[in-house]
């Protein structure tokens, strides 16, 4: 009992890491249409960045500065906000597919530096001792994992609620309208790639703080940890749970987390050991499939409540498109 | 700087710039970046491996190599067939994903996606069959032979550069002279404006697949020969063959070619004066900046 208790605890903060980062995701695409394919490589940054502030000092790569961990998930979100701007700075005028190229190149430009900027990264060792939140429960495994569960919900809380205080704004209408009808929006005399710039940047600091709390979580981050992979899972998690949707981005985290470590114990239970790595494999052909058969039979996800994205989704924006609804309703 | 970065450079270059015309034909033709593309590359470099293998051991042994190269007769017969089954598994997956999102009329971004999500299923399932251990076409070791110049090339080599000119040449006279090329270029320029005036719109996508893949699997078996056959192989070169095809403008098919050669004498040339490990950051950076200075490309038409 107090052993699934205790693995109830860490499944739930897991999947509320992946929240953040979906959240995150939902800002660039389901309000602002932003087709960012290198996730992996911003929450990878927030994690690094956070890393190196936090951890005590080293002799083997740069940082150990020891400060506060939560110092370091606001240094964490600042850089990775500041990464995404320049990267939005070079590439957000691009055409969408062009935009997905750009930062799927970027994650990979990413997780190159990490890899081999060996002096400031710990390179392929990658980084340990990152310190835990209440590390002083350690020896209360229960107390422990509740407390960072309880943690990690106030976090995705407080997003929640200032992620849908902004999207009824006046910013997240704008953003909205010009997804929706960009002719229109210049002609109300806003700065589409102003906007775009900004929302970008934002879900990037919001990954890069997703990294930062997934790091000291878990207490160790490595360069394999921001493989593409992770980019599909939030993908698919944002698309099942219902882009343009804070509560669905939430609810998918949870729902494709579930699947995911649902299929790992099948796998494990179904695979002698030394076939592992295969049944590995297998579980990513399952997310693959999913999400096509999801882009197939459900676009709009579980809970595709939002009227405005279900339009953008199922057809391509056309000038003749009626004018923008910048009612709120996500 | 020795000059034979520059026969490294040409070589996997050739293979970049075969892989590339898939993609700018998808682009130009069905209208979105093909994600799952890098996959028929690996697909097609297992698919022969497996025919290949299957028939040394029908016929009790590869086979002496054919003169100068490395492998013998079970290579080529391969190679045929596997370019017939990746086209094939090419038709398969646009008849179950992509052509019922193109019917629907999905947006762009979705199909992009979608050839995500198909692009994940394809490199995982050949991890799952073959297991994540690199393989080979043949273990024959080849002397790299003068070609003066200060250039040397492994007979291999050669085969792989002449293969690719000819196939160019022969998919640019195609797609310039024949009937299904002007219909390819016709809806191309405008899909509705070429079904009204009787093309068979259907019959070119099927066309552009199998062109695509055809390709693909020719160049995914040239980067097994060269270097060694990966589930992530697809992965890998995706990054230079989308720089290649946009390099070279989307729709030209010599330009892809081109611009694949520049890719890879950049590589090449990054891994003699900074070092391999940064060679993946080549195409990125060829990226951005074809991207910010002349996003149609060297032989592109404006849009």
């Amino acid at each position: 009992m107090i052993d699934l208790l205790s693995y109830g605890a860490f499944f739930l903060s897991v999947a509320l890491t992946y929240a953040i980062i979906s959240l995150g995701l939902n800002v660039q695409w389901g309000q602002t249409g932003l087709f960012n394919v290198g996730i992996a490589g911003f929450v990878a940054v927030g994690a690094y960045v956070s890393a190196l502030m936090t951890t005590p000092a080293a002799t083997d790569h740069l940082g150990g500065f020891g400060l506060p961990i939560a110092a370091g998930w606001l240094g964490a979100a600042v850089a990775t906000g500041f990464v995404t701007f320049l990267v939005g700075a070079l590439t957000i005028r691009l055409r969408s597919d062009y935009l997905a190229i750009a930062t799927f190149g970027a994650a990979v430009a990413i997780h190159l530096c990490i890899l081999n900027l060996q002096s400031v990264t710990g390179g392929p060792f990658g980084i340990g001792f990152i310190p835990r939140a209440f590390a002083g429960l350690a020896d209360r495994p229960v107390a422990f994992s509740l407390a960072n569960l309880a943690l990690l919900a106030a976090v995705v809380l407080a997003l929640y609620l200032a992620l849908e205080h902004l999207a009824r704004s006046p910013w997240g209408r704008v953003l909205r309208a010009i997804r929706e009808d960009e002719p229109a929006a210049l002609a109300l005399g806003k700065s589409a790639v102003r906007f775009r710039l900004q929302a970008f940047a934002l879900g990037g600091a919001i990954m890069g703080l997703a990294g930062a709390t997934q790091a000291h979580f878990i207490g160790y981050i490595a360069p394999d940890n921001y493989q593409p992979i992770l980019t599909f899972q939030v993908w698919a998690m944002l698309i099942v749970g219902g882009s343009g949707n804070n509560r669905g981005a939430i609810l998918g985290a949870l729902v494709v987390w579930g699947i995911w470590a649902l299929s790992a114990s099948a796998v494990a239970s179904l695979f002698p050991a030394e076939q592992q790595a295969r049944a590995a494999s297998l579980q990513i052909v399952m997310i693959g499939l999913a999400l096509c058969a999801i882009l197939l039979w459900r676009p709009r996800g579980i809970l595709g409540e939002a009227r405005i994205l279900s339009r953008h989704v199922l057809r391509p924006p056309s000038p003749a498109a009626p004018a923008p609804t910048t009612t709120s309703e996500t | 700087m020795t000059p034979q970065v520059v026969m490294d450079g040409l070589v996997a270059g050739a293979m970049i710039g075969l892989g590339a015309i898939g993609i700018t034909l998808t682009y130009s033709i069905l209208r979105f970046s093909n994600f799952a593309h890098g996959e028929f590359l690996s697909w097609g470099a297992y698919l022969v491996l497996a025919l290949a293998s299957g028939l040394g051991f029908l016929a009790g042994g590869p086979g002496s190599p054919l003169g100068p190269f490395s492998f013998g007769w079970t290579l080529p017969v391969a190679l045929v067939a596997g370019i017939v089954l990746t086209a094939g598994l090419a038709l398969v997956v646009d008849a179950l994903l992509f052509g019922p999102l193109r019917h629907r009329g999905s947006a762009v971004i979705i199909l992009v996606m979608a050839s995500f999500g198909a692009a994940l299923t394809l490199r995982s399932l050949l991890e799952f069959v073959f297991t994540s251990k690199p393989v080979y076409f043949t273990d024959a070791l080849q002397i790299a032979r003068p070609l003066g110049f200060g250039l040397r090339a492994t007979p291999d080599q050669m085969l792989a550069l002449g293969l690719a000119t000819v196939l160019v040449v022969a998919i640019h006279l195609l797609m310039t002279r024949t009937a299904i090329g002007r219909s390819m270029r016709a809806v191309s320029e405008n899909r509705q404006l070429a079904g009204i005036a009787g093309i068979d719109v259907r019959m070119v996508i099927r066309t552009v697949w199998i062109f695509g893949a055809g390709l693909a699997c020719v160049a995914g078996v040239m980067s097994g020969l060269l270097v060694q056959i990966r589930p992530q192989m697809g992965l890998d070169l995706l990054l230079p063959l989308f720089a290649a095809a946009i390099l070279g403008g989307i729709g030209s098919v010599p330009g892809a070619m081109i611009a694949g050669l520049i890719v890879g004498l950049a590589e090449a040339m990054t891994v003699q004066l900074i070092g391999a490990e940064w060679r993946a950051a080549v195409a990125f950076v060829i990226l951005v900046a074809i991207l910010l200075l002349r996003p149609r490309g060297l032989f592109g038409r404006p849009e």
